[in-house]
Order: structure tokens, then C-alpha cells, then sequence
């Protein structure tokens, strides 16, 4: 109840940020559409819809990080964490209160995407729901990460380093935009051992019912999403004993 | 009883001594205020009796309750109105004592029935349902003010409330604290001497961390044999009771 309330605040905050809707939800259908429309004159099987959305869903998620740094980032700066901190909410309730408004929102996100998608000549299938409950876990890294960075950065960092840094890494390492093997060597190496060519590859997985190739990725992004939210965890409460 | 018994109370970060061994008593019901030029350890000393900051030594008392082993039992008995308007910017003004309800874990009836209460006390009628971040700045200390005071605490920590507002906002305020004297204890910290002097039962100026004089404000002026409040703390501070 008492964590709840603080989650509903922090849903009311997100949602009233118009910047919000129009890079949360926008964003990612200008590209989806840009990418389907080069894709219509020139033909590239990785631009294909089926293969492009799960790689564009993705990619939304990293503004989840931003909304959730952002938010974090704002409060610290401000003095309402610190009335909080005076009242009976517990350490669990500040994490589960920032963490679980986001989770909807990249659900909606995740789904709009694919009804776009759909409508660019995705085939409707039940796997269309599965992929978009996948993003559940893979919401939950990107809103970790966005917990970590809003614990140790101002909001003003925030932007710069989620809002331009991580949006263009986790686009990059991610082989929607290009195929890894394209480039190979170190880049790829370290595309695979960071956690977002995982997640689009979980997604086009999923997507195209191969349930089976969802492993090793799954623990690729379930393994970061836990490590990210523990560390993100230990810096929130190190600020807040600040 | 006490409702603040102070300890040796110390904070320490590393070299920097900011609250070098206080001890002091604030009885129930006393409007009580901390003098002090920038860095004498005012704020220091609100932060460790909010169990915001844990001291470096020493121990307090809120109420019998010890900011070092009673943490929770002594956030229930407390409210903190921050040196920053600490109110959440996107909410309306009832949402964000909404907020203030639901994180105290108030039944719908009780919170209905609070925020009727205080909306009417602190004359928040006509800005019930204005952003808080669009109010000017008088508007968001009484907004503040009304949510420190949501949780009927028994000790209530005002830190520097009336910074930067003008002097009508200054003058609805000291009426607005006023009338919540006896009431509660209330803790007040503040840069305007005037200030202090009209409020406070009883002073108590700081300096370096150190506590220079605790006393009415009719005696710290015979004591340093001025009838001006503000030339007794200057000489004071200067060491004139040294």
C-alpha cells in the first residue's frame, strides 16, 4: 500500500512528462517506419519486419532507462526524497516504487510496436503476445540500468550519458541496425558479451516460435537484469545513508 | 518528558568536524530554534535527529525513542519540511498530500478527512488542484509545510521555511507556525533573526559544529548587554561570550 502510493506518483510524474510520449512511444515507430520504408525500395533480409521489430522493441527499452535515471535523478536533486526517506517507506518500497510503473509502459510501448508492426505486414500470430511478455524481463534490465545510473549521476548527466550514450551502445551492439558478423572480430566479441544483441535475439526468437533458441539469451539478460538491479540496489541505499 | 534529549551528539566527515558533541534538551510543545551562519551545523544536526544522517558518535532521543537503534519508531513520531520545497512538481497540490497519505498508509476515509483539514488550516483551497511545480514559491512552503504535517507528528523539523519568500509569504507563515505551537514541538532553523526571535520559546546559536549559547532570546541579549537581537547574535558568534 505504502509502496504503492509512491509508484503511483511515480507513473503520474512519467506519464505527465510529454517528452516522455513522444520519445517513449514515438521515437521507435519513426525508426520502425523509416527502416520498413527502406526495406520497401531496398530490400534487406535483416530489415525484413519480422526480424526488424523485435530489434525496434528493444530499442524502445532503452528509454526506460532514461525515464527511470531521469526520474531518480530529478528526486535526488531535489529535497522530496529526502521528506520520503523520513516517512515508514523502506529501502524495498523506494526500489519496487521506481521500478515497477515502468514495466507497463514498456509493456505499451513493446505493444504498440508490434500493432504498427502488424500493420506494416507482421503476420498475427500468438507468438505476437509472448514476444511482448518477454519484454517484461528485458524491461527490467533497462529499468535497472536506469536505476544504477539515477542513483550516481545528476539529472543533467542523465541525459548525456542514457539519453545519447546508452541509446546509441545498446542500438549499436544490438544487430538490428547492422549484422554483427558484417563486422566481426572485437566488436562482435563484445556485442555478445553485453546483454542487448541478447535481448533481440530472445525477441526474434520468440517471435518466430523457435522457443528452443530463446537459451542461451534468455540467461544472458535475465544474468545482467539481476546483477544490474543488485548494484543499482547497493548504490540507491549508499546515497540514500548519504 | 524530553521530546528532544541530545547526546554528544557529533558528525564527523573526515577532517571536517560538523557537529562537534551537542548536547541540549527541547521540551514538548517548544517552538525551538537553531541559529547559526552558513556551516555552523544546523542542517547537520536536523539530518542526524531525522535519522536522515547517522552521527559519528553520541546518541538523541526523540520522545525516549534513540535515532541510532530506534530508526523506525522515531520516523513515526517525526515530519521534516527540508531546506528545498520538497514537493513533487507534476502532482497537483492534493495529489501530492495524497502522496503524503498513502506512504503513511492512511484508510481513504482518514486521508479524505486529513487533507479537508489541512487543505483548510494552511488555506489551500483556491490551489487544491494546481500543479505543485507552477505555484509560486510561498505557495509550495505552505504546500510543504501541509505535508510535514499529514502524518500528525509529534515533532516537527522546519528547516529554514521561510527562505526567499517575500515578506507577506514570511509574515502568513510565522502565523501559520504560531498557531501550531503547543501544539507540537517544533525544531526551526533559520537565517533571519527576526525570525527567531518572534517564534522561538527558547534560541540556540551554533557555530563551527560548536553550540555557542541555548537560551530565551531576552536572556542571550542581557547576557551580551545589547537590545538588539540580531547585534547579540553577531557578538555572540564573534565571541563576545567567550
Amino acid at each position: 500500500m505504502k509502496m504503492l502510493s509512491f509508484a503511483k506518483r511515480n507513473t503520474k510524474e512519467i506519464l505527465r512528462d510529454p517528452l516522455t510520449v513522444i520519445f517513449g512511444l514515438g521515437f521507435p515507430l519513426v525508426v520502425l517506419l523509416l527502416l520498413s520504408a527502406i526495406q520497401a525500395n531496398i530490400p534487406v533480409p535483416m530489415f525484413e519486419i519480422e526480424q526488424l521489430t523485435p530489434g525496434i522493441s528493444v530499442f524502445g527499452l532503452s528509454f526506460m532507462t532514461l525515464f527511470s535515471a531521469t526520474l531518480i535523478a530529478k528526486d535526488r536533486g531535489g529535497s522530496l526524497l529526502q521528506r520520503l526517506y523520513t516517512t515508514p517507506l523502506k529501502p524495498i518500497d523506494f526500489i519496487l516504487g521506481y521500478t515497477l510503473p515502468i514495466v507497463p509502459f514498456a509493456v505499451a510501448q513493446s505493444g504498440i510496436c508490434y500493432i504498427v508492426a502488424i500493420i506494416l505486414g507482421l503476420d498475427i500470430t500468438v507468438n505476437i503476445l509472448f514476444s511482448v511478455a518477454f519484454v517484461i524481463p528485458i524491461s527490467i534490465l533497462f529499468i535497472a540500468l536506469g536505476l544504477l545510473f539515477g542513483s550516481i549521476l545528476t539529472d543533467k548527466q542523465v541525459g548525456g550519458i542514457c539519453g545519447a550514450l546508452l541509446t546509441n551502445l545498446s542500438a549499436w551492439l544490438s544487430g538490428t541496425w547492422f549484422d554483427l558478423e558484417l563486422v566481426g572480430g572485437t566488436f562482435k566479441d563484445i556485442a555478445y558479451a553485453l546483454p542487448f544483441v541478447h535481448a533481440v535475439e530472445l525477441e526474434r526468437a520468440v517471435l518466430m516460435g523457435h522457443f528452443a533458441d530463446i537459451f542461451p539469451h534468455l540467461w544472458w539478460v535475465l544474468g545482467y537484469a539481476i546483477a544490474a538491479l543488485a548494484i543499482a540496489v547497493l548504490l540507491f541505499l549508499r546515497q540514500m545513508k548519504k | 518528558m524530553d521530546a528532544i534529549k541530545i547526546e554528544s551528539l557529533t558528525k564527523r566527515y573526515r577532517d571536517v568536524i560538523a557537529v562537534d558533541s551537542l548536547s541540549l534538551c527541547i521540551g514538548e510543545g517548544e517552538l525551538f530554534s537553531l541559529l547559526g551562519v552558513n556551516g555552523a551545523g544546523k542542517t547537520t544536526t536536523i539530518k542526524m535527529l531525522s535519522c536522515l544522517t547517522e552521527p559519528t558518535s553520541g546518541n538523541a532521543y526523540l520522545l525516549g525513542k534513540s535515532i541510532r537503534q530506534d530508526t523506525a519508531e522515531v520516523k513515526s513520531l517525526i515530519a521534516v519540511s527540508p531546506q528545498e520545497t520538497a514537493v513533487a512538481p507534476g502532482l497537483s497540490v492534493r495529489e501530492n498530500l495524497e502522496l503524503m497519505c498513502g506512504v503513511h498508509g492512511f484508510t481513504k476515509d482518514k486521508q479524505n478527512a486529513k487533507i479537508n483539514e489541512l487543505t483548510e488550516l494552511l488555506g489551500l483551497e483556491g490551489v487544491i488542484s494546481r500543479k505543485a511545480g507552477k505555484l509560486s514559491g510561498g505557495w509550495q512552503r505552505r504546500l510543504s509545510i501541509a505535508m510535514a504535517l499529514i502524518s500528525e507528528p509529534k515533532i516537527l523539523f522546519l528547516d529554514e521555511p521561510t527562505l526567499g519568500l517575500d515578506v507577506i509569504a514570511r509574515s502568513d507563515l510565522w502565523d501559520l507556525i504560531r498557531s501550531l505551537k503547543g501544539n507540537i514541538t517544533i525544531i526551526l532553523t533559520t537565517h533571519y533573526m527576526e525570525e527567531a526571535e518572534a517564534l522561538s520559546d527558547r534560541i540556540a546559536i551554533m557555530k563551527d559544529g560548536t553550540l555557542l549559547v541555548c537560551d530565551t532570546a531576552e536572556n542571550i541579549k542581557a547576557a551580551v548587554g545589547v537590545d538588539d537581537f540580531e547585534q547579540a547574535f553577531i557578538r555572540i558568534v564573534k565571541g563576545a561570550l567567550q
